[in-house]
This record gives C-alpha cells, sequence and structure tokens, in this order.
C-alpha cells in the first residue's frame, strides 16, 4: 500500500472505530463499515485536514470506497 | 451554572433590540462574542461598551457573499466559532392579497436562507470539535399566523422546521439546534405599532405586558450553555403566555 493509502486507512480505522483488517481497498464505507451519512461527511473533512486538500462536494458524493478516497487523493497529490 | 467562559458566539442582528441585549447577556456570562449586523456604527458602540472579548463584524444578510464569509470570519477572530445565534430578521408587511414577490423574497432571503447558509457554514466546524450550539430567534406568528404577516410568519416557521431537521443530523456530535420563539418584545420592531394595536395585542397576552429583550437574551444564555446539552430541536416560547403551545 501507498504512504497515502496508509494515512486513508488509518483515518478510516480511528474515525469509524474498525479492525484495520476490515478496512480493505474494496471496502464501502455505508455498507461495509458501519458509517453513516454524517460519518462519510466526517471522514471527508477529515482526509481534507490530513492532506491538506479540498474535496469539493459533488467529488465527495463519488467518494464511497476506501479505494475511491485513495484514488482521489493520490491524483490530488500527483 | 451557565458559564460561558472561553465560549465564542456569532450573533447576527446584533443592533437590534433582541440581539444586542443576547450578545450582552453571552458576554456577561464570559463569552468572546461577534457582532454582526448592517449598521457597522451601532456595532463598533456596543464592542466598545462591552470593552474585551468583542469583535464587529458588519455583514447584509442579503448580500450573498457576505452571509457565507460571516462564519469564517467569526472562526478567524475568535479562534472557532462555539455558539451562533441566528438573530437577524426584518418585516416587510402586507396584506396577503396586496404581498408583491420582492416582499416575499426578501423577508425569506434574510430571514430563512441566510440563517441556513450560517448553519451549514458554523456546523462543519462544530461537528469536528464535538460541540456546539445553534440558536435561531423565530417569533411566535411562525407558530400562530398574523395577519400581514404571510412573509415573516413562513420564514419563522420554516426556521423552526429547520432547526429541527439540522437538530436531528448533528445531535449525536452534541450539537443542538433549538429555535426561540418570542412573544410580543419591547424594541423597535414593536414600536411602530400605535397604541389601539398595542392594547389589543396585550388583550391577548396573559402577563399584560410586552416582554423585555433581556427576557429573551436569558433564554439564549440556557440554551447557549452546556447545561442544556439535553435540550435539541425544540422550540422555546418566551411570550407571557400569549400561546401555550
Amino acid at each position: 500500500m501507498s504512504d497515502i493509502a496508509d494515512r486513508v486507512k488509518k483515518i478510516v480505522i480511528e474515525h469509524l472505530g474498525v479492525d484495520a483488517e476490515k478496512v480493505t481497498v474494496e471496502a464501502s464505507f455505508i455498507d461495509d463499515l458501519g458509517a453513516d451519512s454524517l460519518d462519510t461527511v466526517e471522514l471527508v473533512m477529515a482526509f481534507e485536514e490530513e492532506f491538506g486538500v479540498e474535496i469539493p462536494d459533488d467529488a465527495a458524493e463519488t467518494i464511497l470506497t476506501v479505494g475511491d478516497a485513495v484514488k482521489f487523493l493520490e491524483k490530488a497529490a500527483a | 451554572m451557565f458559564d460561558l467562559t472561553s465560549k465564542t458566539a456569532l450573533v447576527t442582528g446584533a443592533t437590534g433590540g433582541i440581539g444586542e441585549a443576547i450578545a450582552r447577556a453571552l458576554h456577561a456570562r464570559g463569552a468572546t462574542v461577534a457582532l454582526s449586523g448592517t449598521r457597522a456604527e451601532k456595532l463598533e458602540a456596543l464592542a466598545a461598551d462591552l470593552g474585551e472579548r468583542a469583535h464587529v463584524l458588519p455583514a447584509n444578510l442579503s448580500d450573498r457573499e457576505a452571509v457565507e464569509g460571516l462564519v469564517p470570519a467569526a472562526e478567524a477572530a475568535m479562534g472557532g466559532l462555539d455558539i451562533l445565534v441566528n438573530n437577524a430578521g426584518i418585516t416587510r408587511d402586507n396584506i396577503f392579497m396586496r404581498m408583491k414577490d420582492e416582499e416575499w423574497e426578501q423577508v425569506l432571503e434574510v430571514n430563512l436562507t441566510a440563517g441556513f447558509r450560517l448553519c451549514r457554514s458554523a456546523v462543519k466546524g462544530m461537528m469536528r470539535r464535538r460541540s456546539g450550539r445553534i440558536i435561531g430567534i423565530g417569533s411566535v406568528v411562525g407558530t400562530t399566523g398574523n395577519p400581514g404577516q404571510a412573509n415573516y410568519a413562513a420564514a419563522k416557521a420554516g426556521m423552526i422546521g429547520m432547526a429541527k431537521a439540522l437538530a436531528r443530523e448533528v445531535a449525536s456530535r452534541n450539537v443542538t439546534v433549538n429555535t426561540i420563539s418570542p412573544g410580543f418584545i419591547e424594541t423597535a420592531m414593536t414600536d411602530v405599532l400605535n397604541d389601539k394595536q398595542k392594547e389589543s395585542i396585550l388583550g391577548t397576552v396573559p402577563a399584560g405586558r410586552l416582554g423585555t429583550a433581556a427576557e429573551i437574551a436569558a433564554a439564549a444564555v440556557y440554551l447557549a450553555s452546556d447545561e442544556a446539552a439535553y435540550v435539541t430541536g425544540q422550540t422555546l416560547h418566551v411570550n407571557g403566555g400569549m400561546a401555550m403551545i
């Protein structure tokens, strides 16, 4: 896993209080990790803070899985 | 009880009677306050009177950009925002059949839509900090209606519904959202009533008098306090008994 993926994973584990092995690339925040819609907003805010980027609402709506977040943030960092 | 030391508060419409009283009361309990309103001079005078812990942030809430900038400016000035008081409000009274679109739109824009935008902007930081207080100043007419005030009553009723919806969304993050609904209070807004109107209003108020701005401010202090943590989505009617709901 890349450095970005590790940091994303760490945020997800901390924020949702889930076991590390559940946080796979394919894991959906809502369907697999038990997040509610407010949690997903907070995750996006936490990603913004950690990576110093702004994630616009229309982009945030497409971030549904751990992999989606990593992909978005890798692109933003590139 | 009701200590607000080290809390930060933004009060819109702080040049009005109720807004000023709320700002004074929050400040007296120890809060740092950001005073917003359209009349900068009046805000400066109030800030000077309060002394320390007072910031002036003039804004016209019918200007969308000014609204969007207000919460970030308050957060920057005070290092965060714990308490948002959406107090600013205007009236453009007219009987329903004569009410112009502009009268309707202006009142909805300032009284309801600006409040929505301020809440949206403030709730982000509050969620992150896991604490916050949002207080809307509604009106008894939002619940009972009032002839000549379809626009005002609609906006005030809208504030109550909005507060309840937001309260449900953010309750788990220790952010509370409540509405204070004043009855007839001695302010510039009620000064325009003639004696006959005042007399007929007082006939409907069991307490037999108009309320004071300080009595609304006391309700705001309570809802802003840590002690009110379990009160959310509520409408606190402060009206001398004129409507018991």
